[in-house]
């Protein structure tokens, strides 16, 4: 009864907010918002939009950070695999980058800002000995008008991300195999991997990529962290107009999200064509029986993106610590003059209440997702029925859907209901982002369960409640612990959300990190960023130390 | 029926329109039926019908009773029937005695009763004192005996095996089977084996159906 | 968490309560017992760690003091604060709104103002600190960009466009005197100097200095009239492109704020910035933010000034513990710790004659810091134009140099 509950309780968490609040965004973008009077279908917004300076040049930024954050990073984690799978340096790596994957885009955005920022870290080390530098040069590289360090920053996340969601392909493909088959028909390991191998792969990770597009063409916290100031993404200008005084800019808001919209559809669109040549030109390679033998620079390539997008973050983290406690830091001082604690201090009465909200909205968003990704898995399991390509697609929707596009909408619906800026709204909005991950991430392990053991506690005589209870979830302790860091980490990393439906009086570490990112100050952002990167991390040593302390005395449960 | 024994009413397994099994038979109590055939035949599914998890995947009807109570109306938990797999499964997160405890009908309410009933099984099978164990430590002989115990506290009406001496050596399959059968009889159980070792249809003594031949 | 909700339920029904009884400003004592357990949600701007704190202090002087609980709604915009009275009118909340009271002036204000979604009849000159208030000599605090205060709003604190540069770095001689001075100098020094991306407050006052300086001050005084608006900009114009050749970056991009710049200052990527609270250097260099070489100066012909005030919105929740909260700010007590430059710096607005001698005492001891001028060396105040031509302006930044070109 309550698992059958599961999934259409999961569908309208899903399906709800994103189809009222895109409706919410789309009619006041055609003329319709009853609360401003506006009852009558016009195109007039939709003009003021295009007469806005720029817009054409914010929504290509948009359309081009989308496509080759995900080309990047894709073929970052590709020639990567390719390279290395199965060998000892791919699980050293592996474990190098796995932890980035939990850290909120805006902490990493911070760390690469403070490493390749002119009076960054970098420059420092290397000034003014090598450089010449007393001064920082004046050299536009974070903000760079073409939006690169933006696209660097959200590189960086995105890899960890596809490596994750490669590596639970892997499995599914006789990868050894297909390498000894064209390794013996000539092929170099890369093209024997990419012509052999890949596509198979990549036919797992396709939704995972479309959501790389989506995210990174509509991206606002990185965008104002790293991205263009003056003709900025297409995403972060309309969160301006969102916050405008006047009202009535909702309707231009709306029509800016209607494009955000097109143009995310348009980058999805655009890589089906990638999609396209990408097979076209493999097939061409084969038929041509094109070997790449050659391929050691390749390797080194992948590898070498990998280690380097892991470095900078760790780097850049590293240099945020430091300045959360530096004294007077002046360039090109490589360390602070002297070291205080008086940030932290002077921080702490501030930073606990946007402390407990993100510890609030995190845990029950995590504790509601967890509830339902398991009443799913059950119905699922219960009925016999694996969910179809449909049913994934709709389970990717808030990933596919640009947060502009329709959180803005929710806002909207929010506040007529009066409920706005209120924990369950936020915790509302945040089920809808954490629902997805935290599904994704017990679905393996679920499966992966030894049925036999339910079934033998039934033939015991025990209930289903009992089962569930004394054997299944112990049993699976550690992976229902992995969901439940998985979804605290996706909440704590929320910024568009929380700021939308928070509406300024309930704030997270990471909105009130990206609201301070304007002001540049190191020693502020430092601290936030460490919350940023400590809480979802405690998460994932929850999930690890938890159940091999409870289960220290059994072999059979550890790892 | 008031009839006591296994009484298998017409049970009909099939795959996709493809009838894998039917069958009519009765099981008196303490003998054993031997089901054979080779992998994919269906016995596995018949006797996942009998304990009631049968993957919805396959279509199953007719009727079971056993001491006349229809066990094919009830829900999977109250059919008491004792199931063995060729996997002991002991539950990892349990020691040996927390296995055997979980196994015990709630009706048995004092810690104390409980703990000693499940000692005193584990001397049933040859196992005295090994309570405190992580069945992870355990033999794969030892394993099947604490499956076997563990089956047997549960007081099951019947018991379904499932290739249960499979992946036992030869010497430990021989004293699994006398183990098992002699309990069995002892407690006056029917039971429903399925296998595609001759040997176990052999010792085991009762009639033998082959399937999907 | 559930006890707060519980509380702010609770104070909820009590405002509900209270509104039967009507918020009278006037009757002081009532409007003290309407206030006990109510929460404001006091809605500011939370770029500053030092605001934040002063801020943090007022509250738990409030609570105990007079049982008021102060929320800071940190904003990094006043106008999420106004659109959110604004959208809530729409909604039709005429009541219980989730703004209590808000840090505000200029076009915020006068928006508010003109939409009538300010609590009124006046209240400001009600308050029982208001005898200490120095209204005649400081004519933006009933004025506020042009626009009459009326009570409306209650004035908070003083804030007056200074310049801050490395004295290290620079010799004091050859600091820029004026508008074009600076562009001389930053024309010598390419790329050491920059403003705050417009419509940031501090960039926008920028621009606004350079219109007073070089347009016909009597024009500003007034609504922009379309007609003229061109001409009488075209000296802003001018003066931005050219300076824009030579800014930081090449004026590609653009501190986002005052706090970037000063970090920027810090890092000696800009030799001049400037601010528009004359103690933020000091307090800067108190912080370790920059080095205690800092030094301010003005331009001797006049910087822009204004007041900044806090005001309550019509459908305020916790009105009675919105004006409690006001009458506080402007306490002796409250803006003696805030024009302190360990705590914030920001000038006050009440009048030394009118303070008892106790507190006058107070203010003269405090440390205004190697890099604050004195008020008497600070420059003559420029009035702020019109708020119309602070949007118009704002407009025209946007058109002209929000693309790349």
């Amino acid at each position: 009864m309550l698992n059958r509950l599961g999934p259409t309780l999961t569908i309208l968490l899903l399906t709800g907010p994103i189809a009222f609040g895109l409706a919410g965004t789309v009619l006041p973008a055609l003329g319709f918002l009853p609360a401003l009077d506006g009852m009558k279908f016009t195109l007039a917004h939709l003009r003021d939009l295009f007469s806005e300076p720029a817009i054409l040049i914010s929504a290509g930024l948009s359309l081009v950070a989308g496509v080759v954050t995900a080309f990047l990073s894709l073929l970052a984690v590709m020639l990567f695999v390719a390279g290395f799978a199965g060998t000892r340096a791919f699980g050293r790596v592996q474990h190098l980058v796995s932890p980035l994957l939990s850290l909120p885009h805006a902490a990493a955005a911070f760390a690469l800002a403070f490493l390749i920022a002119p009076s960054g870290m970098l420059a420092r080390l290397v000034s003014p000995e090598m450089t010449g530098w007393e001064r920082p040069p004046d050299l536009l590289i974070v903000n760079d008008p073409m939006g690169l360090s933006m696209m660097a920053g959200l590189v960086v996340k995105e890899i960890p991300f596809l490596l994750l969601m490669t590596l639970a392909a892997l499995p599914q493909v006789p990868l050894r195999e297909t390498r000894m088959l064209t390794a013996s028909l000539g092929y170099g390991r890369v093209a024997g991997f990419v012509l052999g191998s890949w596509p198979a792969i990549y036919r797992q990770i396709r939704l995972p990529v479309f959501a790389v597009i989506a995210f990174a063409s509509s991206v606002v916290d990185v965008a104002m962290i790293l991205g263009p100031t003056r003709t900025a993404p297409l995403a972060a200008r309309l969160v301006t107009w969102m916050n405008d005084p006047d009202l009535s800019m909702r309707y231009l808001a709306s029509a800016g999200a209607l494009l955000q919209l097109a143009v995310t559809g348009l980058a999805l669109a655009f890589w089906l064509g990638l999609e396209r040549l990408g097979a076209a030109l493999s097939k061409r390679a084969a038929i041509r029986g094109w070997r790449f033998n050659q391929d050691a620079l390749l390797r080194a390539a992948g590898l070498a993106m990998m280690i380097l997008s892991a470095g900078i973050v760790f780097a850049g983290l590293a240099t945020l610590a430091l300045w959360s406690f530096a004294g007077l830091w002046q360039f090109p001082d490589a360390l602070p003059a002297s070291f205080t604690l008086r940030t932290w201090m002077r921080m702490l009465p501030s930073i606990l209440e946007p402390l407990q909200t993100t510890l609030l909205a995190g845990l029950l968003s995590t504790l509601i997702a967890s509830v339902l990704a398991i009443l799913c898995l059950m119905h699922e399991e219960e009925t016999g029925r694996r969910p179809g390509r449909g049913a994934l697609t709709l389970l990717y929707l808030p990933l596919l859907v640009p947060q502009v596009a329709f959180v803005f909408g929710l806002q909207l619906l929010l506040i007529y209901a009066g409920v706005l800026a209120t924990l369950p709204a936020l915790v509302l909005a945040h089920l809808v982002f954490v629902m997805p991950y935290a599904y994704l991430s017990l679905k393996e392990p679920w499966y992966a369960f030894d049925r036999r053991y339910d079934w033998i506690a039934a033939s015991l005589g025990k209930g289903r409640a009992r089962r569930f209870f004394s054997v299944r979830l112990p049993v699976m302790t550690r992976a229902v612990l992995t969901m439940a860091a998985v979804g605290f980490a996706v909440s704590v990393g929320l910024y568009l959300p929380t700021v939308l439906v928070g509406a300024g009086r309930l704030t997270t570490v990471t909105t009130e990190a990206v609201a301070l990112a304007s002001g540049g100050n190191g020693r502020v952002i430092g601290v936030y960023a460490f919350w940023q990167m400590l809480l979802p991390m405690m998460g994932f040593a929850v999930a690890t130390f938890v159940p091999a302390l409870i289960f220290r005395r059994f072999r059979g449960m550890q790892v | 029926m008031g009839e006591e024994g296994l009484f298998l009413d017409g049970v009909k397994i099939a795959l996709g329109g493809r009838v894998l099994v039917e069958l009519t038979r009765e099981v008196p109590p303490g003998e054993v039926l031997t089901v054979m055939g080779p992998s994919g035949s269906g016995k596995s599914s018949l006797l996942a019908y009998l304990a009631g998890f049968l993957d919805p995947a396959f279509g199953a009807s007719g009727r079971a009773w056993v001491d006349g109570i229809e066990i094919t109306a009830l829900p999977a938990e109250e059919r008491h029937a004792g199931v063995l797999f060729q996997d002991p499964l002991l539950f990892p997160h349990m020691d040996v005695a927390g296995n055997l405890i979980f196994a015990l009908p709630q009706s048995l309410k004092s810690r104390a009763a409980r703990r000693a009933q499940a000692e005193a099984a584990l001397e049933g099978v040859g196992l005295a004192g090994m309570g405190d164990r992580d069945p992870a430590t355990l033999s794969g002989g030892q394993k099947a005996r604490v499956a076997l115990a563990r089956v047997l506290l549960s007081a099951p009406r019947m018991l379904l095996l499932d290739e249960p001496f499979s992946k036992l050596d030869m010497e430990l399959r021989q004293q699994m089977r006398t183990l098992v059968f002699d309990k069995a009889r002892e407690r006056g159980l029917p039971v429903l084996l399925v296998t595609h070792d001759e040997a176990d249809a052999e010792a085991a003594g009762g009639e033998i159906v082959r399937i999907g031949s | 968490m559930l006890k707060r909700l519980l509380a702010a339920a609770l104070a909820c029904a009590a405002s509900f309560a209270a509104h039967a009884e009507e918020v009278d400003p006037a009757d002081w004592d009532q409007v003290l017992q309407q206030a006990q357990g109510q929460t404001v949600y006091f809605n500011a701007w939370g770029g500053a760690e030092n605001i934040n704190a002063y801020i943090e202090w007022a509250a738990g002087e409030l609570k105990k003091r007079y049982k008021v609980t102060l929320k800071h709604v940190k904003l990094d915009d006043t106008a999420h604060a106004v659109a959110t009275v604004v959208a809530e009118k729409a909604a039709g909340r005429d009541q219980g709104g989730s703004v209590d009271l808000v840090w505000i002036n200029g076009e915020n204000f006068a928006a508010m103002k003109e939409r009538g979604l300010l609590f009124s009849p006046g209240w400001a000159e009600n308050l029982p600190n208001w005898r200490y208030v120095d209204y005649e000599n400081k004519p933006t605090i009933t004025t506020d960009f042009t626009i009459p205060v009326e009570g409306l709003a209650s004035p908070w604190g003083m804030a007056q466009l200074v310049f801050f540069y490395d004295s290290a770095r620079m010799e004091a001689a050859k600091l820029p005197r004026n508008a074009d001075e600076l562009l001389a100098w930053a024309e010598a020094n390419p790329g050491r100097f920059s403003y705050p991306q417009p419509p940031d407050f501090t960039g926008s006052s920028f621009l606004k200095q350079v219109l007073l300086e070089k347009a016909d001050r009597s024009v500003l005084e007034r609504p922009v009239d379309e007609e003229i608006f061109a001409e009488a900009t075209k000296p802003l114009s001018d003066y931005l492109d050219a300076l824009h050749k030579v800014a930081w970056r090449s004026g590609r991009a653009f501190p986002q704020n005052y706090p970037a710049m000063k970090q920027l200052l810090a890092d000696g990527e800009l030799d001049i910035i400037f601010a528009f609270n004359p103690a933020e250097a000091s307090s800067a260099i108190a912080n370790g933010e920059l080095p205690d070489t800092v030094r301010s100066f003005t331009f001797p012909g006049g910087t822009l000034a204004n007041t900044h005030f806090v005001a309550i919105p019509y459908n305020a929740n916790a009105k009675a513990g919105a004006l409690v909260t006001a009458n506080f700010l402007i306490s002796p007590e409250a803006q003696v710790r805030k024009e302190d430059p360990a705590y914030w710096g920001d000038p006050t607005v009440l009048s030394m004659d009118k303070l008892e001698p106790d507190a006058r005492a107070a203010f003269a001891s405090i440390d205004l810091g190697v890099a604050t001028l004195k008020p008497e060396e600070l420059a003559p105040a420029l009035g702020e134009p019109h708020p119309s031509w602070m949007e118009r302006i704002e407009d025209e930044w946007k058109r002209r140099y929000t693309a790349e070109n």
